[in-house]
């Protein structure tokens, strides 16, 4: 136990102060991004991640978000489990066409108003999977898409910019 | 010694394929009614099925073919069998080795080849609203044009009894994860059974690349499973080459090592926290994604991309690194090591998480065997599997590693393999900063001849991931086959889980954490 708290207090709080590469990007698009989820959302926008087709890449920069470098928490905006307690749908990966069906459920689980991102270049436009038999396509052809994230995958910063896109577009 | 086992019983029935690379990689091919006895050989011999797949060879003027890729110590021998147009059917080697049940229901699905004696013949990744007759490794199935939506049903294991419930979960499910269908037959806390039904990510990969040229095949390869980008664009780059017969510069390789070693250790950290995330010791997961989020800094700064990807491509690597370079990885090395030590005392002094990880999740070593489990999940249930050690690709074959292995199986085996990984992999990278050979990082690569195929293994931070490529008449992709080390290890999780109770599955399955992308292609 000791060497846990000793650990905890060694290590201190990680998220401040950043590395000046993602100090520039970060306290910018979250100040911005935590004054709009309090305006907008009352100090708390919930995401159900929903992982219609990707590679998996794009997770792992989701993941980071909830880091405790990035720690998106702190701007108010929080993962659930479940679509039905969501704001937001962050949708990954073509869509597979095993997926269509949960993704239209999910996207129908979730209360109105929702907003939906489609993260990475895949969920834009199908990236390098293309459209095919087994892919859809970017998000779109299958659900409303509010905001798109481009990039392979795109990086923390990249994603709660777009996040932020998507309240300011419909605030 | 396997080629001698085949010579033995099979004698001249079996010949031997000159077009398959490298030369190390022994291939043959036996008449149809042949092949069970060619797995009855190899079985014999202690071999372990690494891969079956089947190939539409119409373009040579053939019929189809199914190949089975065996293993054992430091050899790979492919048997390869033909089979007519008119009699699509081969006879199943799932009496001989387990993992058959999977590949065989896929070469079924989506190749339309029956296993003869196969005890389970519904589809596999493809879904019950795919019309019966589509078959999309066929090169006759238009690819690019949309599946039409049929009637369909699939028809679940059940249980039944006095107190016996069903619990479905998937394929969206409550983190951050990918999409697939498990289904819990319980009593009361306990399970009693699990199935899993994976293929929501199938994005039709394997077919894809035939429709892109050796070099775009790079791309996709590095997009078959994103946190293992890397091993698998070495992978396939090596199967490039071995067709081609190119002879890449020993610094490339020496870099796709240093590469491949850091994705292990990023991979296993983030594995670490979420284990023991998964028994609500939060603490660990912090600690060990602020050490994660360090390694992929680094990597963005002097690799240019946070998971090296298209880092690697046939020929060589993109990016090289220089003395500046590597003394600013010795100095992370440094800090990531002393720090993950102190996290590694902590995790191994909680007696709070030792009993939630100890004996959950047990794959015992005689399953583990049967089920041909590869990487990782092998080496925490007594295999000493490891291609950097068997079948050492360069630059392996260079230097000598160390790889655990533990026989108890359970959780804390796969986590705490993991941590013995990071420990090797830290001193592996070190080396490789103070030897690694100045050079070119990269070569043209020529086209390979027509009906020629390569062959290559490597092993991932998962574990043995395949890649066997075929060129085409005009030296095109005619068919790439991946093989994740998820295809196999996936049954492994299946048959831990039995005898656990309900809460402890995600603990679980975070231990063997296989990737649901790599597995549906």
């Amino acid at each position: 136990m000791m060497r846990i708290l000793h650990q905890i207090f060694r290590t201190g709080i990680v998220t401040e102060p950043l590395p000046k590469v993602v100090k520039d990007e970060i306290t910018v698009v979250g100040a911005k991004l935590e004054e709009a989820v309090k305006k907008y959302f009352r100090g708390s926008l919930t995401i159900r991640e929903v992982d219609a087709g990707s590679c998996n890449g794009c997770e792992l920069e989701i993941h980071a978000i909830n880091n405790p470098i990035y720690d998106c928490e702190r701007f108010g905006v929080q993962f659930t489990a479940s679509p039905r307690f969501a704001d937001m749908l962050l949708v990954t990966g073509p869509v597979s066409r095993n997926m269509e069906v949960a993704l239209k459920r999910t996207y129908n689980a979730t209360p109105a108003p929702k907003l939906v991102v489609a993260v990475g270049d895949c969920g834009c436009n199908g990236g390098i999977f293309g459209e095919s038999y087994a892919s859809l396509g970017g998000v779109d052809r299958v659900i409303p898409v509010d905001v798109f994230i481009s990039g392979c995958p795109p990086n923390p910063a990249a994603i709660l910019n777009g996040i932020l896109r998507a309240i300011e577009k419909n605030g | 010694m396997l080629k001698e086992a085949i010579d033995n019983v099979l004698g001249t029935s079996a010949t031997y394929n000159k077009r398959q690379f490298p030369a190390s990689v022994v291939s043959c091919t036996v008449p149809r009614n042949r092949f069970a006895d060619a797995a009855k050989i190899m079985k014999k011999a202690y071999a372990l099925l690494a891969a079956e797949w089947a190939v539409d060879e119409t373009p040579f003027g053939g019929g189809f073919a199914v190949y089975a890729c065996y293993r054992f110590a430091n050899e790979y021998l492919i048997v390869r069998t033909e089979i007519p147009i008119d009699d699509p059917t081969f006879p199943s080697l799932t009496k001989k080795f387990v993992p058959a049940y999977r590949f065989e229901r896929q070469i079924h699905s989506l190749m339309g080849l029956v296993p003869e004696g196969h005890p389970d013949l519904r589809p596999w990744i493809k879904f019950e609203d795919w019309p019966e007759d589509s078959w999309p490794l066929r090169k006759s199935f238009a690819s690019s044009k949309p599946l039409p939506h049929v009637n369909g049903k699939y028809k679940w294991i059940k249980a039944e009894g006095e107190g016996v419930y069903e619990i479905p979960v998937g394929p969206v499910h409550a983190g951050i994860i990918e999409p697939g269908h498990f289904r819990f037959q319980a009593v009361g806390e306990m399970i009693i059974n699990l199935e899993e039904r994976l293929g929501y990510v199938h994005k039709g990969i394997e077919k894809r690349f035939e429709s892109l040229s050796w070099q775009e095949g790079a791309k996709l390869a590095g997009r078959v499973s994103g946190d293992t980008t890397v091993a698998h664009s070495i992978a396939y780059s090596l199967a490039v080459e071995s067709v081609t017969q190119a002879v890449i510069t020993e610094r490339a390789h020496w870099l796709r090592a240093l590469f491949l070693e850091r994705e292990r250790i990023a991979n296993h950290l983030g594995d670490i926290g979420a284990i023991c995330n998964d028994v609500a010791f939060a603490f660990m997961l912090y600690q060990t994604t602020r050490l994660k989020e360090m390694l992929v800094r680094t990597n963005l700064k002097l690799f240019g991309h946070r998971f090296i990807m298209d880092r690697v491509l046939p020929g060589g690597v993109t990016v090289d690194i220089d003395e500046k370079g590597k003394e600013e990885i010795k100095a992370e090395l440094d800090i990531l090591s002393a720090e993950f030590e102190k996290l590694a005392t902590i995790y191994d002094e909680s007696a709070s998480l030792e009993d939630r990880v100890r004996d959950a999740g047990e794959l015992s070593p005689e399953k583990a065997r049967s089920l041909c489990a590869v990487g990782i999940v092998a080496r925490a249930s007594g295999l000493n599997l490891d291609c950097r050690l068997q079948n050492p690709f360069p630059p392996y074959d260079r230097f000598e590693i160390k790889v655990p292995v533990l026989i108890s199986g359970d959780v804390h085996a796969r986590a705490w393999v993991r941590v013995e990984e990071i420990r090797e992999s830290i001193r592996i990278i070190r080396f490789i900063l103070e030897n690694i050979p100045e050079g070119e990082i990269s070569i043209a690569i020529g086209r390979p001849a027509s009906d020629t195929s390569g062959f290559a293994a490597v092993e991932g931070w998962r574990g043995e991931i395949i890649y066997w490529v075929q060129a085409g008449i005009k030296g095109e992709i005619n068919r790439c086959m991946v093989r994740d080390p998820s295809s196999l290890n996936w049954l492994g999780l299946e048959q831990a889980i039995p005898g656990n109770i309900v809460p402890d599955f995600p603990l679980c399955n975070k231990s063997f954490n296989q990737s649901y992308s790599g597995h549906d292609l």
